[in-house]
């Protein structure tokens, strides 16, 4: 294989192996560990299979963000690989660390990664997702993210698969405490099928905020969502996602459980139809006792002719017009995302911005 | 020298016509003024003069400096030295005021300006806010206006740019208005243009404008000094003053 496509594939999502950069490294090659590196102290990189070795109490941790429900998470219970990933107790992680999953050659990729912030440290995470431009196949991917006390967890995941890959991530978030978990989602590029739900328990004062930027190309069909469940006093969660369909069908899901008084939700999904395509917005809350404040957004349109004509009448043209409008669609505010996380959601975006025009 | 000439204009909106049989000549150095009952079709002119597609033009031309523009795109048109101050911009949401005015500001060589016009219109404030998002009435005029004076257009279109808007900053508006259009050098230096949309005619009190036009029901039927204008409107009303030109034609 060449190293070429890996490289360039690699940076599409934002991996860039290169310690000045990141503070830790991960690449998972089809079942295979490739690469794992770490620059920084505070942090623990090891394949999942190691670190089951090296530490018994890891067992505790397995399937219990996100427990085995359909035919995908029982292949990946049979056989995987995968990250554990964890910050040391009051550890500060700023630079992120890279994770990458490339699938090339296998029919399934399997994975099963770990993820603890231990009390009071935190991190950022670049998670690149991506696969060889003629791969066929599928990939399975169950994460559990562990969050404890006063922790912070910043996860970026950016994904770019070939035309004929399946995804079905699994992914599940405990927040202690006092913790926060700030998930971001991007998926600009083709994919068959995307299907992912993930869900954060939330315990006392703890949040979560999903962000997710999505585009579902055409011959794709993309159903995500995000589900926060509110089980303290206190808890937060806010949903946000922007989904464009240039031809494909978007299912975009959103799912707010209170099961405690006194706890904050809000869900926003807006979407836009280029040309054609299709839009499903699902956006639910749920209220299981007094006092809660839960509220939902939910908008899908088109480009507006006026706004075209607006940015025209400064000395645009019609595409760098529509380009700047998608793009600001696309410009969510995301709260508390470090700087080098921003530039390769900005990226991405840009990569993406010629295909859609 | 000829800036803009619209021979015989008619102009429909959805099947709809609401101009007919517009003519208006503007030469270089002059600032016309533009009366009319809401409604009456203002704000359709200059769409149909900057290129709105929305605003068809199923008769007539519109000669901008001796080029017949009727088809081009707005881009076109912007490119070749016209602009304008929207009444009504859209709100466009992720897109920050200062990359429009990056963008004004390449067309018109006005980058080494962009900080000093914001302070002028005291916009400094808002360069990174969302394009119109959450703007106030005013501050909706005062973006208008920065973004045009970036741009710098030969042909510049002022809908309403006064209403709404408090004392001080009528003040403010109307300097940049007189800045705009070349207010302080004598006619035959000027290089600029423009057309003023009012009712109040408060800006008058910072420009002072060569001629007012009257447009009523899609109609221009009154031109003269604007002053005068200005003072028959209040005195007879749209209606009566209308009569009074007819009658004078
Ligand atoms: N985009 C549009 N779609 C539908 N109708 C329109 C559109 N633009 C203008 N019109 C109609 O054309 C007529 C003239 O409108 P226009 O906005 O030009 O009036 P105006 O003279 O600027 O009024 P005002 O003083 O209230 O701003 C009105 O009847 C208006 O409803
Ligand atoms: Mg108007």
């Amino acid at each position: 294989m060449s190293e070429e496509i890996l490289k360039d594939r690699l940076e599409s999502v934002g991996i860039e192996m290169n310690p000045k950069k990141r503070s830790g490294s991960f690449l998972l090659l089809d079942q295979e560990v490739k690469n794992v590196a770490k620059f920084m102290e505070g942090l623990e990189i090891l394949p999942i299979k190691r670190a089951l070795e090296k530490y018994d109490w890891l067992e505790d941790y397995m399937w219990k963000a996100v427990k085995v429900k359909d035919e995908y998470t029982k292949e990946v219970e049979e056989d995987f690989n995968g990250y554990f990933i964890r910050a040391l107790p009051n550890a500060k992680v700023e630079i992120p660390v890279e994770a990458c999953l490339y699938l090339s050659r296998v029919k399934k990729q399997k994975v099963h990664n770990i993820v603890i912030a231990e009390e009071g440290s935190e991190i950022n995470i670049i998670s690149g997702c991506t696969s060889h431009p003629k791969a066929m196949g599928m990939h399975i991917g169950v994460s559990e993210f562990y969050v404890k006390k006063n922790a912070k967890l910043t996860f970026t995941m950016i994904h770019s698969w070939s035309e004929d890959i399946e995804v079905r991530p699994r992914s599940g978030v405990i927040v202690e405490e006092n913790g926060a978990f700030i998930s971001n989602y991007v998926l600009l590029a083709p994919a068959k099928l995307v299907q992912m739900y993930p869900t954060a328990y939330l315990k006392r004062n703890a949040t979560a905020v999903f962000s997710s930027i999505v585009v579902a190309f055409k011959n794709a069909t993309i159903d995500m969502g995000n589900r926060a469940i509110l089980m303290e006093k206190g808890s937060s969660a806010e949903i946000i996602s922007r989904t464009i369909s240039k031809g494909g069908r978007v299912i975009a899901r959103g799912h707010i459980v209170a099961e405690s008084p006194e706890v904050k939700g809000h869900l926003e999904c807006r979407g836009l139809i280029l040309n054609e395509g299709e839009i499903l917005a699902i956006p639910e809350l749920e209220a299981k006792c007094p006092n809660v404040d839960l509220s939902h957004e939910a908008a899908i349109g088109k480009i507006a002719e006026e706004e075209i004509f607006y940015l025209m009448s400064r000395g645009m043209t019609q595409d760098e017009a529509t380009a700047t409008i998608i793009r600001g669609f696309m410009e969510i505010d995301i709260k508390g995302i470090p700087p080098a996380l921003k530039r390769e959601i900005d990226k991405a975006i840009e990569l993406a911005e010629k295909e859609l025009l | 020298m000829d800036m803009l000439r619209l021979v015989n204009l008619g102009v429909e909106v959805d099947g709809r016509k609401i101009l007919e049989n517009v003519n208006l000549y503007v030469q270089k150095g002059q600032t016309f003024v533009l009366f009319g009952p809401n409604g009456s079709g203002k704000s359709s002119l200059l769409m149909t003069i900057v290129g709105n597609p929305k605003y068809k033009v199923f008769d007539g031309r519109i000669i901008f400096k001796g080029e017949d523009i009727t088809e081009l795109p707005t881009d076109e048109r912007v490119k070749r030295g016209m602009g304008i101050a929207f009444q009504n911009p859209p709100k466009i949401g992720g897109v920050k005021l200062i990359d429009v005015l990056k963008h004004c500001a390449k067309l018109g060589k006005t980058e080494d300006k962009i900080e000093e016009y914001a302070k002028l219109l005291g916009m400094e404030d808002f360069l990174h806010r969302e394009l119109n998002v959450g703007f106030s009435g005013g501050e909706v005029k005062r973006s208008e206006l920065l973004q045009l004076m970036l741009l710098n257009p030969d042909f510049v279109m002022l809908d309403e740019p006064d209403s709404g808007v408090d004392l001080e900053n009528i003040a403010i508006i109307g300097k940049a208005i007189r800045m705009l259009l070349e207010r302080d050098k004598p006619m035959d230096e000027r290089s600029k243009a423009g057309i003023i949309i009012t009712h109040t005619g408060h800006i008058l009190n910072y420009v002072d404008a060569d001629y007012g036009v009257i447009l009523y029901k899609g109609r221009v039927v009154c031109m003269g000094n604007p002053f005068d204008l200005l003072k028959d409107i209040s005195e007879f009303g749209y209606e009566g003053c209308v009569k009074r030109c007819l009658r004078r034609f």
